[in-house]
């Protein structure tokens, strides 16, 4: 239904093309095998396993309702009680999708940054140090480091290094949702999602934050769902274009931008919809 | 008509409105502390009541007022709060949630009156707690409860979804989520509630004239052994409140100045109520901003 007869250009479209990352220097840490999430009887996502590459940045593109972020949401688990996820969800070895798996140490190694940047009514330090000190971490100095060393990788902190004390309510937009990623990245994950960070950011924000990010994965795995397509082709390594539940076409970036295999991918990428 | 004109049409009949009554709230207030205020002295204040002579005071029931107010919150605060995180944080909207949903809004419109003698069965005459605070504060919990529930429910419901997402991505438990993050968000919401459901409790007399009865016999404000019947803390002794007692001199007060009498009581338990409102206030202001640094 979505395909447009007058942009196809070429008679040998696929229907499906998924290229898994292959790369010796960045394996696999995370994918999904036979993943199905239902929302009660309907199915919001099938055929939609991917293969995530370490210190990699990957990007859920598609239109809306396409299912990414119900998937991203499922890989830290953020959709148990809301939607029924089937299938196995392979961290480092482990099924994380598995019953008896604790989800809350699962999701300190795979953390999330949401779509709007939601703050604690807290202190901008207590929003990152509160959540370590119930794991444990008591030591004022040690406690000091840790939200010193976030809000610098989160670009924050020569902002806010006067203010720790204050409401991080008071932050702006863009300062707010670096804060969310300073938090994320305090409790020391592995992973890191982030449901379309910059859609509530203006550009400046949003190119500061794309900056981040791209530091950022030195350290971190980074799988990012964004409506913004050039912001897929600035940061990400890999892309995965969803539509309508299924996951249409995986490949490296530049391939899916520059060489799409797949005629929904194209008028996607190069805007005849969506 | 334009809707220019329909516009102003509209705001003026909601002034008319809003303006109506804030005149008869004020005329209300001002009446009861126009008649009031001149019959209080630190006397009235602090003598106990006397039955048939005059210069009564009120002391002893101010003094029951409060205690009950107070027993009533402890019992009733905690069940209200865990119900509510229940309804709102826990359950699924199944069969189970709906009945005590439909329960709690027959509770809430419950007469007081009926209250009152559902307590003076249950509480007096089958657990034979007779006429005591312990009994009124029973009868007060069920009094305030569904109302105390149904506002921090709607408390919890103001704090944005995203915050319990915010704890869950952090790897907090959904309970570290509620106590930590939620929690602290709401307290001026939930304090809110409080202070409107303890002005309610505080005037409240229909629920108490069969439960803590309509006596107040002298108490020894030296002595704070609970066990004693002359102590103030004595949970078993039967307290007439102020709003009680206003509606028994009313009704049946042979005192000579029991008008007098009935007036002063009424300013103070308005004066009360009031004060009560703003040092709660106050204090959520202060506990809020050292909750959350706001």
């Amino acid at each position: 239904m979505f395909v447009s007869n007058d942009v196809s250009t070429t008679g040998t479209m696929q229907e499906r093309h998924i290229v898994q990352p292959r790369d010796a220097q960045h394996p696999i840490v995370l994918s999904t095998e036979e993943l199905h999430v239902f929302y009660g009887k309907k199915e919001a996502i099938y055929e939609g396993d991917l293969q995530f590459a370490r210190n990699q940045i990957t990007a859920l593109i598609g239109p809306s309702g396409s299912g990414k972020s119900t998937y991203l949401r499922s890989l830290n688990r953020m959709n148990d009680r809301i939607a029924t996820v089937t299938g196995r969800i392979m961290y480092r070895g482990v099924d994380i999708n598995q019953p008896d798996i604790d989800v809350y140490k699962m999701r300190r190694r795979v953390g999330m940054v949401f779509q709007r940047p939601n703050p604690f009514a807290k202190s901008i330090y207590d929003n990152i140090a509160f959540a370590l000190r119930l794991r444990g971490t008591t030591d004022k100095h040690e406690l000091d480091e840790i939200v010193e060393t976030s809000l610098k990788q989160a670009a924050l902190w020569n902002q806010v290094k006067d203010d720790l004390n204050k409401s991080a309510l008071a932050l702006s937009g863009g300062q707010a949702q670096r804060l969310c990623i300073a938090r994320a990245i305090a409790v020391k994950p592995d992973i890191l999602l982030l449901d379309e960070p910059a859609s509530a950011l203006d550009p400046v924000s949003t190119s500061q934050l794309e900056d981040t990010l791209l530091e950022l994965k030195k350290q971190y795995t980074i799988i990012i769902v964004t409506h913004n397509m050039q912001q897929a082709g600035r940061i990400s390594e890999y892309t995965a274009f969803f539509n309508q539940g299924r996951v249409l076409e995986y490949d490296t970036t530049s391939h899916i931008f520059t060489n799409p295999q797949v005629q929904i991918t194209s008028d996607y990428v190069s805007g005849n919809f969506g | 008509m334009n809707p220019k004109t329909q516009n102003k049409i509209a705001i003026g009949t909601l002034y008319g409105v809003a303006g109506l009554v804030v005149l008869i709230l004020l005329a209300l207030l001002g009446y009861i502390l126009v008649s009031g205020l001149p019959q209080l002295s630190w006397h009235f204040l602090t003598a106990p009541a006397k039955a048939f002579l005059k210069g009564g005071g009120v002391g002893v029931q101010l003094y029951n007022s409060f205690y009950l107010l107070i027993l009533a919150m402890l019992i009733s605060f905690p069940i209200a709060l865990g119900a509510a995180i229940y309804l709102y944080e826990y359950a699924r909207d199944n069969w189970v949630t709906t009945t005590i949903r439909t329960a709690i809004e027959i509770l809430s419109s419950l007469p007081s009156v009926v209250v009152g003698l559902f307590g003076f069965l249950f509480f007096v005459v089958k657990l034979r707690l007779g006429f005591s605070i312990l009994s009124g504060a029973f009868a007060l919990t069920f009094f305030n409860l569904p109302l105390l529930t149904r506002s921090i429910e709607d408390s919890l419901r103001t704090i944005d979804l995203s915050q319990r997402e915010g704890g869950l991505a952090l790897g907090l438990s959904r309970w570290e989520t509620i106590t930590r993050v939620i929690l602290p968000a709401a307290v001026p919401s939930i304090l809110t509630g409080v202070i409107l459901s303890a002005g309610r409790v505080f005037g409240e007399a229909a629920a108490l004239i069969y439960t803590a009865g309509q006596s107040a016999p002298a108490l020894d404000f030296t002595d704070w052994n609970p066990f004693n019947i002359s102590s103030p803390l004595n949970p078993m002794r039967p307290a007439e409140t102020l709003a009680v007692h206003i509606w028994k001199i009313n009704s049946e007060g042979i005192m000579p100045d029991a008008k007098a009498i009935s007036s002063g009581s009424s300013a103070v338990l308005v004066l009360a109520i009031l004060i009560f409102n703003f040092a709660a206030r106050y204090l959520g202001k202060r506990l809020y901003k050292r909750l959350t640094s706001a």
